[in-house]
């Protein structure tokens, strides 16, 4: 197994219960999406699953180990194999993209070559490759704060694409694009997981995309898992149930959920994506 | 629309400010605490502008006036100025090698085991505690007793000013560049730390690039300082501005004394526009 939660639960110092009981399991090489609405716990449980945060109940495995177990070299080495996506890029305006960028293999690559790759970008045509696949290819010396906020979030997707992990894990990753370049970015993101047989799980706001690109989908809710199925057996009205709090749309890409202009026939958009 | 917002909103229970009382008995509790203070240092400005007292200070003041300049004097505030110079420098350069490990030992933000919290989070606690009293240690003795402490070892000269600059303002610049680093955007450094970078990965690619321009304009700042603590270190034999201030306040001669200030003041003016200058260069 590539990832798995058992029973695992998450209680913040201040009480808040922001998992409770999560079990799943992903073999390597999966992709799942995980969606469901806002305050739902999809943050928390990337961030569990990234190591970011420790669950106060339940177990928890991540390419094979329990990370919480690991000696404080293992547990970095193993850390250097997680790549996150996240919802606001983490990327100081100063920084220029292209060290952006090869800030991904900061876990693997050694002191001298990390401080020498700030004066000479020790592998800017990595980071152009990188940044190629996301129509930022010709942005590489620009410096972070030039860019748009939807750049900004290509940029950070860049970086996990340099980085190679053995597990991707993303974040709300397309939540500035519009519709055209969020499903290029989720189709990057599937692209990279597809060649280096890496695990992707993504969380997702918009059903749409979801449905799209990912064989199989969690639903959560109040910190809960409510369904954890293959995309073909996940029905419209679980999707509604799961939605109900937002409306009566379910949110998809670059449409709001307020706007009553679409049927809510969604799970449609997902003939494309699974020939 | 608005119709359906207004209808709502009207209501006959008062709006309170939850924070009102906190801050307000903060303000309190600032007075309570500062009055008794300032009649400890026996703070009564209205004795300033008693006629007397105006009359000496005037009489003080006029002793200063005109500047001197004589060209033999002249050259030796040159030579002064120059010596004066490379102790703050020589000084701030030495205290940066001091506090730039220490600062990166003890700012929190780059602690991995504080993730989790993981592994080693207690021996990485200890060694920032320790850190921090080490520079605690370094800058609460000032630099005029670390220099003649020094000046026991060395003799007089410059030397033992430069010595205690750099551990004086070693603590000051770990203690400030701690705090700097740990205001600035935790989040990218703390997203690389995840992402399994050690500590200097961390602080290059994320802290420093986020917080350059504070880091840089309080370095030049303090070189300010220590240009103006050299008059202080003058009094051990440090040579320099001080020394030469020393030798004109001896011989009451304020002419010569206010040329002095007014070189320091050329030099803190000179590092306001270099401190601008490595802002814009960096911003």
């Amino acid at each position: 197994m590539s990832l798995s939660l058992d029973g695992a639960g998450l209680v913040h110092p201040n009480g808040h219960r922001a998992l409770h009981d999560v079990s799943l399991s992903l073999a390597p090489g999966e992709r799942a999406a995980v969606v469901g609405p806002s305050g739902a716990g999809k943050t928390t449980l990337i961030r569990v699953l990234g190591t970011a945060l420790r669950p106060t109940g339940g177990r928890i495995a991540v390419l094979g180990d329990d990370p919480w177990q690991l000696g404080a070299g293992a547990l970095r080495r193993l850390r250097a194999r997680i790549g996150v996506v996240h919802q606001s890029p983490p990327i100081p305006p100063r920084l220029r993209v292209v060290t952006a960028v090869l800030a991904g293999r900061l876990g693997t690559w050694p002191a001298w070559k990390a401080l020498s790759s700030l004066l000479l970008p020790g592998d800017a045509a990595g980071a152009r490759d990188a940044l190629a696949t996301l129509d930022l290819g010709d942005r590489v010396f620009d410096r972070c704060d030039r860019l748009s906020g939807g750049q900004l979030q290509r940029v950070g997707i860049a970086r996990v694409l340099y980085q190679r992990p053995d597990l991707i894990l993303a974040d709300e990753p397309v939540s500035a694009l519009d519709p055209t370049l969020a499903d290029e970015a989720v189709g990057a993101l599937v692209a990279a997981s597809d060649a280096n047989g890496a695990t992707l799980v993504a969380s997702l706001h918009a059903v749409d995309l979801a449905l799209k690109w990912f064989p199989r989908l969690i639903g959560m809710k109040a910190g809960e898992v409510v369904f954890d199925r293959p995309t073909a057996a996940v029905t419209t009205a679980m999707l509604h149930e799961l939605y109900a709090t937002e409306g009566r749309n379910l949110p998809v890409q670059g449409v709001e959920a307020e706007e009553p202009v679409r049927p809510p026939n969604v799970l449609v958009l997902r003939r494309p994506g699974c020939q | 629309m608005s119709a359906s917002f207004g209808a709502a909103a009207p209501s006959s229970l008062p709006l309170r400010d939850p924070a009102a009382r906190g801050r307000l008995g903060a303000l309190l509790a600032g007075i309570v605490v500062l009055w008794p203070l300032l009649v400890l240092a026996e703070f009564r400005p209205a004795a300033l502008f008693e006629s007397g007292n105006l009359q000496v200070m005037a009489d003080f003041l006029r002793g200063f006036l005109p500047p001197s300049t004589a060209p033999d004097f002249l050259a030796l505030l040159a030579r002064a100025t120059l010596e004066t110079l490379a102790i703050a420098t020589a000084g701030i350069a030495l205290s940066f090698l001091i506090a730039a490990p220490l600062a990166v030992l003890a700012t929190r933000t780059l602690a991995v085991s504080r993730i989790g919290p993981g592994p080693g989070r207690h021996r990485s606690a200890a060694l920032r505690v320790g850190t921090r009293a080490v520079l605690t240690v370094l800058r609460a003795i000032p630099e005029v007793v670390w220099a003649l402490i020094f000046v026991r070892a060395l003799g007089l000269g410059p030397g033992a000013g430069v010595l205690a600059l750099a551990v004086t303002y070693g603590g000051m610049l770990g203690k400030v560049y701690t705090e700097i680093l740990e205001s600035g955007d935790t989040r990218s450094a703390r997203a690389l730390l995840e992402a399994g970078s050690g500590r200097l990965g961390a602080l290059f690619y994320a802290l420093v690039p986020s917080t350059a321009q504070e880091l840089a304009s309080y370095t030049v700042y303090r070189w300010e300082c220590a240009v103006r603590a050299s008059v202080v270190m003058g009094f051990v034999g440090a040579g320099g501005l001080g020394q030469l201030m020393d030798q004109s306040m001896k011989m009451l001669n304020g002419g010569e004394a206010s040329t002095i200030l007014l070189t320091f003041l050329l030099l803190v003016v000179l590092a306001d526009a270099a401190s601008a200058l490595i802002r814009k260069v960096l911003g």
